[in-house]
């Protein structure tokens, strides 16, 4: 199981794996936003916490075909798919790989994001907490809607298509935390729905996922 | 003889050819009839002529509802027992499931255009029928896309069951982040808020006229699908032969 | 002719876009059923 999660990381880093790729498209997206909206602190403040949160999310989105297309490409997902380990375990580690590539460089860079549109001080805190919380659930289904695509052709699109609805959950109680935190009020009951959802996913969407899995290598 | 025995594409061929032209009939009668009969109701005190459109809206929300549900029993049908009707049933219903929250959405952006004052509203019902579209395109777009159809009905049917769980939370974290215009249920059990019988006939008839048409195009598609099926696998044998 | 008074516009658009999403719901639907069922036939008288 470690030496999946150590395999997976060292494909992510090295050979232009799009590393970084997904902070990078995130500091365009804080950096386009501005320019469409007008420069006022006054006109960013009240949407930075949204903003933030769907760019993360795209972000996210960004890099979730490549979970298990390379792998099905060259045939070493079929021999995943025989090994001991079972294959809900296999997709576990997978999203976990791909949230440790994609999503905890997203929260290191939000909060310098943050500052670019103005996030008020004191929601930065409930900014770093709800994505920690929340990005996990992305990365989880994300590899539920990889696993579905990964043998289409243009599976990249419908990836978007089918996993971006399922996200709505996530983004409104991640969004409403942070902005409950910049107006100080009080945050607990979202961050406990958004962590109930992020559990609930973690536990039950592998099953989904593996199920997946297995009619595509069929 | 258990009801399992329609699963069996002759079976249900031969049953929903009888059964077709019955609800076919039935369709055409009781929407056209509802509908009409909802026209002509008298204009309402307080909405005047628009209250004309509920005879539109409430039904076809109901049935962009039901069809949802109708969709995941059946894919669950067809992820336990195999039964390939059922999955080709699932497949028909959803273009009808989304061609019911269109009309819902824009019957609703219509009446509240001069009501609310606005086309649109982030309202908490609105939001959930806009989030069951894009479920229904995602399903739709999945049947499309994958080859096999045995693969294309397993990978919709876990999409799914997926998918419900994540409308049934989607409503819940809509309600929870805007507390919403809309009206409550139009069909309360409670007396005094009660619609009148004036409205409250022509809608039921207007509800059941929904169904049955939902029921014969639902045949309609199923025995599309299934002679589809055929063709393909006739086609299949020929190449090989 | 009924009355429709200063909602008339409101009542006929929503009754005609929704009838003409069911008119073309029920099009496509019986248009694809003839189809499939041309295709089949002649793919049984051949084969």
């Amino acid at each position: 199981m470690l030496a999946l999660l150590k395999r997976d990381l060292a494909l992510a880093t090295r050979a232009g794996g799009g590393f970084g790729l997904g902070v990078a498209f995130f500091l365009i997206l804080c950096a386009l936003v501005p320019f469409g909206v007008g420069p006022e602190t006054s006109a960013l403040r009240p949407i930075a916490s949204g903003i933030l949160w769907v760019g993360a999310l795209l972000a996210c989105l960004l890099s979730l075909d490549r979970i298990f297309a390379l792998d099905h490409e060259d045939g070493s997902l079929d021999l995943l798919a025989t090994a001991p380990l079972p294959l809900e375990g296999t997709v576990a580690i997978k999203a976990l790989a791909h949230w440790i590539t994609t999503g905890l460089p997203l929260i290191a860079a939000a909060p310098v994001f943050g500052l670019l549109l103005h996030l008020p001080a004191g929601a930065m805190p409930w900014l770093l907490a709800s994505l920690l919380i929340g990005t996990p659930a992305l990365s989880m289904l994300g590899a539920f809607g990889a696993a579905i695509t990964v043998g289409l052709r243009r599976g990249g699109l419908l990836l978007s298509l089918l996993v971006l609805p399922l996200y709505i959950p996530t983004l409104i109680f991640g969004a409403e935390i942070v902005r409950r935190g910049a107006e100080g009020g009080s945050t607990a009951t979202p961050m406990l729905f958004l962590a109930g959802i992020t559990a609930g996913v973690l536990a039950l969407v592998p099953f989904a996922a593996a199920a997946a899995l297995r009619v595509n290598l069929r | 003889m258990s009801i399992w025995e329609y699963a069996n594409p002759v079976k249900f061929m031969r049953l929903s050819g009888a059964v077709l032209p019955y609800a076919v009939a039935g369709a055409a009668i009781c929407t056209i009839g509802g509908l009409v009969w909802g026209f002509l109701t008298p204009q309402d005190y307080k909405q005047g002529a628009t209250v004309k459109i509920v005879f539109l809206h409430v039904p076809a929300a109901m049935m962009a509802i039901n069809i949802w549900v109708m969709m995941l029993a059946a894919s669950l049908i067809w992820l336990i027992r195999r039964h390939h009707v059922s999955a080709l049933a699932a497949r028909a219903a959803a273009p009808i499931g989304a061609v019911m929250t269109l009309i819902a959405l824009a019957t609703g952006a219509i009446w509240g255009q001069p009501m609310w004052g606005t086309w649109w509203e982030w309202d908490p019902r609105l939001t959930s029928f806009l989030i069951l579209l894009l479920f229904y395109i995602g399903y739709m777009a999945l049947w499309a896309a994958v080859e096999d159809p045995d693969s294309a009905a397993d990978l919709t049917g876990v999409l799914c069951l997926v998918g419900s769980v994540f409308a049934l939370l989607s409503r819940y974290a809509v309600l929870f982040w805007n507390q919403g215009l809309h009206q409550g249920a139009s069909l309360s059990v409670a007396p005094g808020e009660r619609m009148s019988a004036v409205y409250r006939y022509p809608l039921y008839l207007s509800m059941l006229g929904f169904f049955l048409l939902f029921l014969a195009l639902l045949l309609i598609r199923t025995r599309t699908e299934v002679r589809r099926r055929r063709l393909a696998a006739l086609q299949a044998r020929e190449t090989r032969a | 002719m009924i009355e429709l008074g200063k909602y008339a516009a409101t009542v006929l658009w929503s009754y005609g876009v929704s009838v003409a999403l069911l008119a073309a719901l029920i099009w496509q639907t019986v248009a694809a059923n003839a189809r499939a069922r041309r295709e089949l036939e002649r793919q049984e008288r051949n084969g």
